[in-house]
Parts: C-alpha cells; sequence; structure tokens
C-alpha cells in the first residue's frame, strides 16, 4: 500500500477510535486524565522495549497498559489521601512517569529507535514501511491494522456499555443504586483508553493523542446536546479533521501530525465563535438582543409613567430622553428604534407618543 | 564529595546548570504554591504547551535564535491561550478540565506544525528550537542564567509587592472581591508571573515536565506547614533542591539528561513529604489508625472479659 494511501487512512482510523471514547471523557471531566495516560505510557513502551528485546508489538502493549494503570491507580490514590487535589495529582504523577520514561531512553539506550521528536510527534508519516507479513504474504501497513482493530475494540465497547457508560457518566449515584458499579465503568473505560493511546502514541505522539480524544468531542458538545448524536458527530469531526490535517501538512511540508491536531483547534475555533446555542457569536448577539429589548420596554415604561404627568413633554421630547433615562445617546437611538419596529411608540414632531400595544407592554412590565 | 562542591564553583557548566536548575526551581517553586493553592497546578502544564506556537511564530518573524524574543513569544501565546480557556470556561457548556486539555493540545498541535515547516527550511541545528521541548538545562550559559536572574527576580519582587493581595485571592477571592480588589486583574497578574516561571523552566525542563515543577514543590511544602509565608520559602527551598540536585547527578553521571532527572529528584521530595511531614504525613496516619485500632481491640476484649459485651 502506498503512502499516500496508508498514511491519511491511518489518520482517520486513529482519530476515529480516539474520538469514540472523547465525548465520555469530556462529560466525565477526565480531559487531563487522557492526557496523563498518553504521556505515562512511555516508561511501559521502554520496559517492553527492553523486555521483548526490540520493537514487539504485544510487549509494548502490556508495558503502556501496565504503566497506565499504575497512573491511574496512582492519581487515584493521591486524590483519596485528599493531601492534594485532583489536578496537583495528575500534574505529579504523569511528569515523573515520563521523566522515568525518558531517562530510561537516554541511559540505557542511546542508541535506540525512539527518538525524541517520534516520543512527542509521532511518526505517521513512515506508517507504509512498517508492513504485516504472514505466511511469506504481505497484508499491507502494521497501523492500519492495529488502529482498524482499536476502532472495532472502541465501537463494541461503547456499544455493548452504551448504557451503562451513559447512566455512570450522567448519574453515578441512580447508577450505584441501580446496581450498575461505576467503578467497574470507570476503570473498564481507562483500560481501552489505555490501549487505545498506546496505538495511537506510536502514530502521532505522546501529547497529540490527547487532541484526537477530547478536541472533536468538545466541537460536538458545543454543537449538540444529545449523547447519541455527539458520539457519531466527534468520530466524524476527528476523521475530517485527520483528511485536512494530512492535505495540510503535504502542502506545507510539515508535520502530518501537528497538521491533524491544528486542524482539530481549527474546527473547534469555527465552532467555540459560531455554534448556533453555545458560540461566542451567538451568544454576545443574544445578550445584544436581550438588552435591546430591555431597553425598549424600559423606554415605554419611562413613556407611560410620565404620560399623564405634568412634565410629560419636558421627558418625552427625544432630547430630553438622555438626560431622564441616564442613557448614553446611542442606547437612547437603539432603544427607541427597538421601540417603533415593535410598534410601542410613534415619533410626533420630536416627541414620542405611546401607541396602545405599547401602552399594554407597558402595563405588562410594570405588573411582572 | 569535596571535588564536586568545587566543580559546583569553578566549573563553569555545571555552575551554570546547577544556577540556572536552582533559579528554575525557586520561581516556579514560590508561583506554584499559589496555582497550587487555588487548585490551578494544571494551568502551567498547558501555558508551557501552548508557548510553543509562540516560539516558533517569534522566531518565523526575526529569523534567529535570540533569547528574548522568543521567550517574548512564548510569553504572548501563553497569555493567548489562558484568555481562549476563559472565554470555553465562561461562555460554554465545557468543564475547565475540557478546556485546560484543548489549549493545551491544539497549541501545542499547532507549534509542532510550525516547528516541523521551520527544520524543513532552515537546518535544524541554527534554529534550534527542539531544546524547548526536552529542556537542555546541560546547555545553559551565563547570559541565559542572567536572563533568568532578571526575569525571576521581576516576578519574585512581585509577589512580594502583591503579597497581602495574593494571599486574599487564594484563599478567599469572594471576599477579596467585596473588599474592592480587582480579583480579575490580580488572577491576570498572577498568571503572567506563572508565564514567566513557565518561560524559564521551557528552557531548562522543556515543555512537558514544567508541569511538575509548578506543583511538586508546592504540593511537597503544603504537607509541611499550614501558613502561607512558609509554605512559599519551603516551596521555594524544595524547587532548588530539586534543581541542584538534578543538575549534579546529570553531571556525574554519564548520560543522565537534566530535566528529566530534576523532574525525578523533584518526585522524591514529593514522596518524602507525602509520607512523612509531621502532622499530615501518611505513614504517621497510618501508625495512628493502627495504635486506635489495637487499643480499640483491647478495649473490647476488656469488656467482654468483665462481661459488659458479649
Amino acid at each position: 500500500m502506498s503512502s499516500e494511501l496508508a498514511v491519511p487512512l491511518t489518520g482517520v482510523l486513529v482519530a476515529s477510535a480516539c474520538a469514540l471514547l472523547g465525548s465520555f471523557l469530556i462529560l466525565r471531566r477526565m480531559a487531563m486524565m487522557s492526557d496523563a495516560i498518553s504521556h505515562a505510557i512511555l516508561p511501559g513502551l521502554v520496559a517492553g522495549y527492553v523486555l521483548a528485546q526490540g520493537p514487539n508489538l504485544l510487549a509494548g502493549f502490556l508495558g503502556a497498559t501496565l504503566a497506565a494503570a499504575v497512573t491511574v491507580t496512582a492519581v487515584e490514590v493521591l486524590k483519596r489521601t485528599r493531601r492534594v487535589d485532583g489536578g496537583a495529582a495528575i500534574g505529579i504523577v504523569f511528569p515523573a512517569m515520563f521523566a522515568l520514561g525518558t531517562v530510561l531512553v537516554t541511559w540505557r539506550f542511546s542508541d535506540i529507535h525512539l527518538d525524541a521528536d517520534a516520543i512527542l510527534f509521532g511518526s505517521i508519516e513512515f506508517v507504509a514501511f512498517d508492513t504485516v507479513t504472514f505466511n511469506g504474504r504481505d497484508l499491507g501497513p502494521q497501523s492500519i491494522w492495529v488502529m482498524s482493530g482499536l476502532c472495532l475494540l472502541n465501537l463494541l465497547f461503547v456499544g455493548l456499555l452504551y448504557k451503562e457508560l451513559k447512566l455512570t457518566t450522567f448519574d453515578a449515584g441512580l447508577a450505584a443504586a441501580l446496581g450498575f458499579s461505576p467503578v467497574i465503568v470507570h476503570y473498564g473505560l481507562m483500560l481501552v483508553l489505555s490501549i487505545t493511546s498506546v496505538g495511537a502514541f506510536s502514530a502521532v505522539g505522546a501529547v497529540l493523542v490527547v487532541a484526537l480524544v477530547i478536541v472533536p468531542a468538545a466541537t460536538a458538545y458545543l454543537l449538540t446536546d444529545r449523547l447519541a448524536v455527539m458520539i457519531p458527530l466527534s468520530v466524524v469531526i476527528g476523521a475530517v479533521s485527520a483528511l485536512i490535517g494530512y492535505r495540510v501538512a503535504i502542502a506545507l511540508d510539515a508535520s502530518i501530525s501537528g497538521a491533524m491536531v491544528t486542524a482539530t483547534g481549527a474546527l473547534f475555533g469555527l465552532a467555540l465563535l459560531f455554534s448556533p446555542s453555545q458560540g461566542l457569536v451567538a451568544r454576545a448577539w443574544q445578550t445584544r438582543r436581550n438588552r435591546a429589548a430591555i431597553a425598549s420596554q424600559m423606554l415605554v415604561v419611562h413613556l407611560f409613567n410620565h404620560e399623564r404627568a405634568p412634565d410629560r413633554d419636558e421627558e418625552n421630547s427625544v432630547e430630553h430622553l438622555s438626560d431622564g433615562l441616564r442613557w448614553s445617546p446611542a442606547r437612547t437611538d437603539m432603544a427607541i428604534a427597538g421601540a417603533s419596529r415593535r410598534g410601542w411608540v410613534v415619533r410626533a414632531n420630536g416627541y414620542l407618543e405611546l401607541t396602545e400595544p405599547g401602552r399594554q407592554t407597558a402595563r405588562l412590565v410594570l405588573a411582572r | 564529595m569535596s571535588e564536586l562542591l568545587r566543580d559546583l564553583i569553578y566549573d563553569y557548566t555545571l555552575r551554570n546548570v546547577a544556577l540556572g536548575s536552582a533559579l528554575l526551581g525557586i520561581v516556579s517553586g514560590v508561583l506554584g504554591t499559589y496555582a497550587v493553592l487555588r487548585r490551578q497546578g494544571l494551568l502551567g502544564d498547558t501555558l508551557a504547551h501552548a508557548a510553543l506556537p509562540g516560539i516558533c511564530i517569534a522566531f518565523l518573524l526575526t529569523g534567529s535564535r535570540a533569547q528574548l524574543p522568543l521567550l517574548l513569544g512564548a510569553g504572548i501565546a501563553g497569555w493567548v491561550g489562558t484568555m481562549i480557556l476563559l472565554a470555553i470556561v465562561r461562555r460554554t457548556v465545557l468543564s475547565e478540565d475540557a478546556a485546560l486539555g484543548i489549549v493545551l493540545s491544539t497549541f501545542f498541535g499547532f507549534g509542532v506544525l510550525l516547528l516541523t515547516y521551520i527544520n524543513q527550511r532552515v537546518d535544524a541545528n541554527q534554529a534550534g528550537l527542539d531544546k524547548y521541548l526536552f529542556g537542555q538545562a546541560a546547555a545553559l550559559i551565563e547570559s541565559d542564567v542572567i536572563i533568568f536572574a532578571i526575569l525571576g527576580g521581576i516576578a519574585l519582587a512581585l509577589v512580594l509587592l502583591f503579597y497581602k493581595e495574593f494571599k486574599l485571592l487564594a484563599f478567599d477571592p469572594e471576599f477579596a472581591g467585596s473588599l474592592g480588589f480587582g480579583t480579575t486583574k490580580l488572577s491576570i497578574l498572577l498568571t503572567s508571573l506563572i508565564v514567566v516561571a513557565v518561560v524559564i523552566g521551557l528552557q531548562t525542563v522543556g515543555v512537558v515536565l514544567m508541569a511538575a515543577m509548578l506543583i511538586g514543590p508546592a504540593a511537597a511544602a503544603r504537607q509541611w506547614t499550614d501558613r502561607l509565608g512558609i509554605m512559599i520559602v519551603l516551596s521555594a527551598a524544595f524547587g532548588a533542591m530539586a534543581g541542584v540536585t538534578g543538575a549534579l547527578l546529570s553531571f556525574t553521571q554519564q548520560g543522565l539528561p537534566t530535566g528529566p532527572t530534576i523532574v525525578l529528584a523533584l518526585t522524591v521530595i514529593v514522596v518524602v513529604s507525602l509520607a512523612f511531614a509531621p502532622a499530615r504525613g501518611l505513614v504517621w496516619e497510618w501508625l495512628r489508625r493502627q495504635r486506635q485500632r489495637r487499643a480499640f481491640a483491647l478495649d473490647v476484649a476488656r469488656l467482654k472479659a468483665e462481661g459488659h459485651l458479649r
């Protein structure tokens, strides 16, 4: 299989496998835990390399999963001592594991294949050259087999345990009361996350795994609040990011994994700005509209209060409104424009007159 | 031993490495105290990763690897990352945990993209930006140490100047706000100072291990005392201790990288503190429990013997 096919295909598979789990990690507030795991598997990978006396897939998986288990347990134990908070527990454990891994690599095997760049950014560029042969037949790149397997594993995990995962994520107490064990589900999720991280580690490196796990899911969460939509949406976003990233990296002749993650970041940025419900633009627009609506309501109440008063003409002249309500001229204009558009006031030679709907609105507001 | 001490003073390389690492330990120890007390330990991790694209953009703009522009770029990128983090936390459904992870990983990914783009075009050694990933404490030179001292000195002076305000912010931000302190401004100032620590740390221990430098000393110091002033001093001392130990170990043992060794030394300090600190030590708590359990068993046995219990 050529690199032009193997690399983007691996990228899509890695991104899909990671994104399948992301929704649960985001909803369970475990994003940084997945960051910790993807770093902490390094010493396990190195130990697997030593024990197998060379690069060996199974030994790597076993060592890394063990290291991940150590990390998860150490963080939980540290948290439970109540001597440090959750964030600090993560920040104590994973750098220690990562430092241990780096020391092992540089101290014992200065000639090892695991070089610095591969640890941090992975080496997806070269996946096409690492092929599997069975009975003398070339079965194509190993990474595609591994990542397809991980996609299937995660699909089965999420599919078979969907109800349990959903319940323990949203209401751990109820889940426990109904007889589901939140602890078992938690450790199960950690286990598949660890295995996925190991698979993704070789393709995209320690730091970028976490991006593929959480960023597509976070993007999907900005667009929907239904879990059943969020999961497939995050897989699509992850896969699309992988393809965009691949094209960009080829065009710039730069790191493919870096470009894939940049693409997830860009899509997240778009959702952050333009999501119909959560986006910053929508929120700002909403705030502006609310402010304008309230200003118009205040205006009609003001006019209503002064309608029968002796200072009516004084207070209701357009020039005096700014002073009377202590508004800036711009805000006054906005309020008048809003109120006229709604048909609450009409303008008559420099004065504002309330209409009947305007009076009704004022009464409604005052009655609230 | 005495030979090592002589090297520490007269050997140019070792002196710079030890001094630089100690300075990093002190600055990150002091600022980490506030980060840990405010439960923002992982903010440092995010800021360190977010700095990478800033370094790369500064390099692309200036075309040189002069120290200060790169550090300025790192600082600005860290700051932008913080602002995006705040926007995500305040305006969307996403939790702080998710926001930290998102900013950390996407900024770093963008940094990797830029870094590899630069390395394709410029001779990698000439750019020399790789050293910010794993840190290169062993390559610190005198001018680096001087920059560290100036940056760190400014940061520490500001901490001293705003000691009372930061204390209030760390323990009771609502009360601080009600007294009329601008908590948002203070918070931004404190975060900016953490960016300074990160900038010093990037060159020494690198992006990934920076989190440990901010969290470790403070988490260790917290076990020994309940007083902020003492905690800050202890935290700085632990940070400096780890820095010097790491520098010395990697100097004497061939092939031990300095940054990771510093972090491992720090981990030892944290574990010892968690286990053996006088009041909060886990070992003492365990012994106390055992004693209580034995005393309770004795009481039960006595009551049974006297016929009060069956």
